[in-house]
């Protein structure tokens, strides 16, 4: 492609992107296709309406929550490259890279994927997840299959599973600890960003 | 478990019983023959000393002998995979395929014991028309649409190109051999070698299926190992043909060959054609069988097997046409007929499948004991080696190229299970019986029955050890804690929703296109018009669910009991509550499909998922509306949909987050209401009678729900 290179320079801070989320400008352009292909009205950010036109978010029980996590804190547009940030948390781990402090500031190492993904419990940040955001969680997913009782009684549950030091709600370190057995890295990883 | 055993031995005590009854050539004698008094007559019918007209008891088995055979077979077919199931410890270390052929070599010599003749054989054209369909249907129907057409590149791969290389490697090699033991097998020539190079190289799906069925292997490889075993048949058929056509030419040239590489294309393409044309059939057919029920399963099953006898007329691939049959028209049929007729599509699928499985194992047991084996030690040992060889050379070449390609790769153990699972079966063996004839074929079926029960029985057997051993990435068996449940299912959907986002390119964007096409016309057409217009109506109330949620979650005080802190849990609640997790959380986007399974229906398919649910909350909506309407008066029945459906969602939501007993209970009872009614969504709302009755049957329901519960 011909343009390809008069196309980098339309993505502002494309190499400070590149080196802060890892992404390859071949992705980059991708991503800016994209971008540019949800942005209908051509204004050079995204908004909330623009997300929920995207099929099969509508679909997805956590769907506003998703879209919720591209805004950050008060603002509700989305530039380009908070765009590619938020995105960088979903690439696959590079496993031949030296372990060192390096690779926890890239957004895809496994703590910042964990991270994000707390985030979508937690909406009023404070830290931990109190009973009341694990049961609305469990209601978007469960639907209404499930009797209000079930859902408190699985809450409980899973608190008490998971919560070590007694405070009834789950802190980032405990939700961390809850799932070291599981394989985050390929789990929240999207091919296509590799 | 014993009583079962002796059962069939019964049972074919019985069998044995009525061929040794029957004399070589017994002709029926016609029954107005006047009855000779004390004597048992030639046919074998038995009649009562009476000096009568008339018999009060006889028997006449010629009548019924064909039928009789068959219900035979198929009981003892039947009561052994019921042994085996039965037997305790037996199903885990052995595959259920090698019970099934030990009982036909035990039944196959039995019958050569007291008849001093060959047993029954297994006719290539009763295999290929009648046994062989409803297996490769029950596949194709199943199906895991989304993660086949994901691996469809490296599937292909596999099944073109390494049946290619398998098949000339065998057959090239065995040539070899044979030049090198030239006393016994110099008069094999290089294209029989050749023909049995391309009938044995193939994997058998039958086989593959009841062997990986056993094992927990993760779907990805499962689909790779099984896709492969139903694309492979295009290259063998073709392969096989070409090699026969051959034969019979005087001489073979280089144009011979170009045309068929070709014809290996027309085929498979041929075979898909033609199974696409009487899928978008069956489709269309479906869409107006909505009065008479009762018949539209047959529609399914019938225009099936026309597709797979069509494309056996014109030699083209049978069961690729079947298959692609199959997985046509499914997602149309499925929403065009009842619930009921959907459950008895898929088990009168399983349970044709079961047979036909079954009965080919047994068959195959019985044919091996035969009086026309030739045995050749250094023919069927170099067999046997070179097809493992081959296998694995091939499957280790391919992976290498293709993993640059792919996204995830295909590791060294996974490169392992698919070279090792490769599996050959009775497709081999009524090829086998096709060859024309000539003075080595009694060695090469020799060889292929060894073969065959080589693979299932030893590598069959072993392949689960090895894969316990290898530590191949297994779909994970110890439960995870109800945390891991929760957290996965929450990164599940996110990584769903995130690939929304994202969109993905290249091999997604025939998706799409597709699936757009699909909407656009072909779901229009092929399907009836209420079941399109509600699920466009559930679509916009999802939305409208969606963006009440959202609001909801910020406004509704959730109700906590406190004083169920502190109670901890029975072992039993544990089990029920992982139970509904696994079976309620909701995965919009199909990627857990269950793994094949022949010997259970998997109650929650995908759309069954999405729509079950989504007919409650509608229903559920429309009740409320309705007491909405009865209560207010102020209401006129006037209101537009979507506010009603809103009215009825707010309702809803405050009677869930509220949560006293009686409630509870309504919720649940209204649960089941919306369940009956899902099947009548335009029925009269304003009919207090109908409620009482409905109530009745919601509270069976309801009941029903609980005990379902406790039996799953």
């Amino acid at each position: 492609m011909g343009s390809s290179s008069s196309s980098r320079n339309k993505i502002p801070n494309a190499q400070e992107l590149m080196d802060q989320t890892g992404f390859s400008s071949a992705h980059l352009l991708r991503l800016y296709d994209r971008f540019e292909c949800l942005d209908r009205d051509n204004r050079g950010y995204l908004s909330p309406d623009d997300f929920e036109a995207v099929g099969g978010l509508a679909m997805n029980p956590i769907g506003g929550r998703i879209i919720d996590a591209f805004f950050s804190s008060g603002q509700d547009t989305v530039d380009f490259s908070s765009f590619v940030r938020i995105l960088a948390h979903f690439r696959p781990t590079d496993r031949n890279r030296n372990k060192e402090g390096t690779q926890q500031e890239l957004p895809n190492s496994r703590t910042r994927k964990l991270k994000f993904a707390f985030q979508l419990y937690d909406l009023d940040r404070d830290g931990k997840i109190s009973r009341e955001e694990l049961l609305q969680v469990l209601r978007a997913m469960l639907g209404l299959q499930v009797t209000e009782e079930q859902l408190q009684s699985i809450a409980e549950r899973a608190i008490q599973e998971a919560d070590l030091d007694k405070d009834d709600a789950i802190s980032f370190d405990e939700f961390k600890k809850s799932l070291e057995k599981v394989d985050i890295d390929t789990k929240m990883s999207i091919g296509f960003l590799k | 478990m014993a009583a079962l055993w002796t059962l069939s031995l019964l049972l074919s005590a019985s069998l044995l019983g009525c061929l040794a009854v029957t004399s070589p050539d017994g002709s029926p004698l016609p029954h107005n023959l006047p009855p000779s008094l004390g004597t048992n007559s030639s046919d074998g019918s038995l009649s009562v000393d009476l000096p009568m007209a008339l018999r009060v008891f006889s028997m006449d088995y010629h009548h019924v002998q064909a039928p009789f055979e068959i219900v035979l077979w198929i009981m003892l077919a039947s009561l052994a995979k019921l042994g085996f199931h039965w037997s305790g410890r037996v199903p885990a270390v052995v595959p259920e395929s090698c019970v099934l052929i030990m009982v036909g070599l035990l039944v196959g010599g039995v019958i050569y014991g007291v008849r001093h003749s060959a047993p029954p054989t297994l006719s290539a054209d009763a295999f290929f028309l009648f046994l062989l369909p409803p297996i490769v249907l029950d596949a194709g129907y199943f199906l895991p649409g989304r993660l086949f057409f994901e691996n469809l590149g490296t599937i292909l791969w596999y099944a073109v190109l390494g049946t290619l290389w398998n098949v000339l490697g065998i057959g090239l090699s065995l040539y070899g051999v044979c030049l090198l033991a030239q006393s016994s097998l110099g008069d094999v020539s290089l294209l029989h070698c050749l023909l049995f190079g391309s009938l044995i190289a193939a994997v058998d799906p039958v086989a593959v299926l009841s062997v990986f069925q056993e094992m927990q292997v993760n779907e990805q490889l499962h689909i790779l190992v099984f896709g492969e075993s139903l694309l492979n048949d295009a290259v063998t058929v073709v392969l096989y043909k070409l090699f026969e056509s051959f034969l019979r030419l005087p001489s073979v040239s280089g144009l011979d060959v170009l045309l068929g590489g070709c014809r290996v294309v027309v085929v498979g393409i041929g075979g898909l054609c033609v199974g696409l044309f009487f899928g978008l059939l069956a489709a269309l057919t479906s869409r107006f069988t909505s009065r008479a029920q009762v018949i539209a399963p047959l529609f399914v099953f019938l225009y099936s097997y026309l597709s797979y006898l069509t494309s056996e007329m014109l030699h083209l691939s049978g069961i690729m046409a079947i298959v692609t049959c199959a997985a046509t028209m499914k997602q149309y049929v499925e929403a065009n007929v009842s619930e009921r007729s959907n459950t008895s599509i898929q088990y009168f699928l399983k349970m044709w499948s079961s047979v036909s499985e079954t009965l080919i194992f047994i068959f195959l047991g019985v044919s091996t004991i035969q009086d026309i084996h030739m045995w050749s030690w250094p023919f069927v040992c170099s067999t046997l080696l070179l097809c493992l060889i081959w296998r694995a050379t091939g499957v280790l070449l391919l992976t290498a190229f293709v993993n640059k390609l792919r996204r995830n790769a295909v590791t060294f153990r996974d490169q392992f299970i698919i070279a090792y699972g490769g599996l050959r079966g009775a497709i081999c063996f009524s090829l086998v019986f096709l060859i024309d004839d000539f003075p080595k074929k009694r060695l090469f079926i020799t060889t292929t029955i060894v073969v065959i029960l080589f693979t299932v029985f030893v590598q069959g057997m072993t392949i689960k050890p090895l894969v316990e051993l290898l530590y191949v990435k297994r779909k994970k068996r110890a439960l995870p804690t109800l945390s891991e449940e929760i957290h996965s299912r929450l990164i599940d959907h996110l990584v769903a929703g995130i690939e929304d986002v994202v969109g993905y390119w290249g091999q997604h964007y025939w998706k799409d296109k597709f699936e757009q096409f699909n909407k656009k016309y072909l779901r229009r057409f092929l399907i009836r018009n209420d079941r399109q217009a509600s699920s466009s109506i559930l679509r916009v109330y999802q939305e409208l669910e969606r963006r009440e949620q959202r609001g909801v979650e910020e406004e509704a005080p959730p109700i906590v009991d406190p004083r169920s802190q502190g109670r901890p849990l029975l072992p039993e609640e544990m089990e029920s509550i992982r139970r509904i997790l696994s079976r309620n959380l909701q995965n919009f986007n199909n990627k857990q499909t269950p793994a094949y399974s022949r010997h259970t229906l998997h109650q929650d398919t995908s759309v069954d998922r999405t729509r079950k649910p989504l007919y409650r909350h509608q229903s559920l909506g429309e009740r409320y509306s309705y007491n909405t309407i009865t209560h207010f008066q102020g209401e006129d029945g006037g209101l537009s949909e979507p506010q009603r459906v809103r009215t009825g969602l707010s309702r809803s939501h405050t009677v869930c987050s509220i949560s006293p007993r009686s409630t509870l209970l309504d919720s649940s009872v209204s649960a089941g209401l919306a369940q009956t009614r899902s099947t009548d969504p335009r029925e009269d709302l304003v009919s207090p009678r109908h409620q009482e009755t409905v109530e009745r049957a919601a509270r069976k329901h309801l009941s029903f729900v609980l005990e379902n519960e406790k039996q799953q």
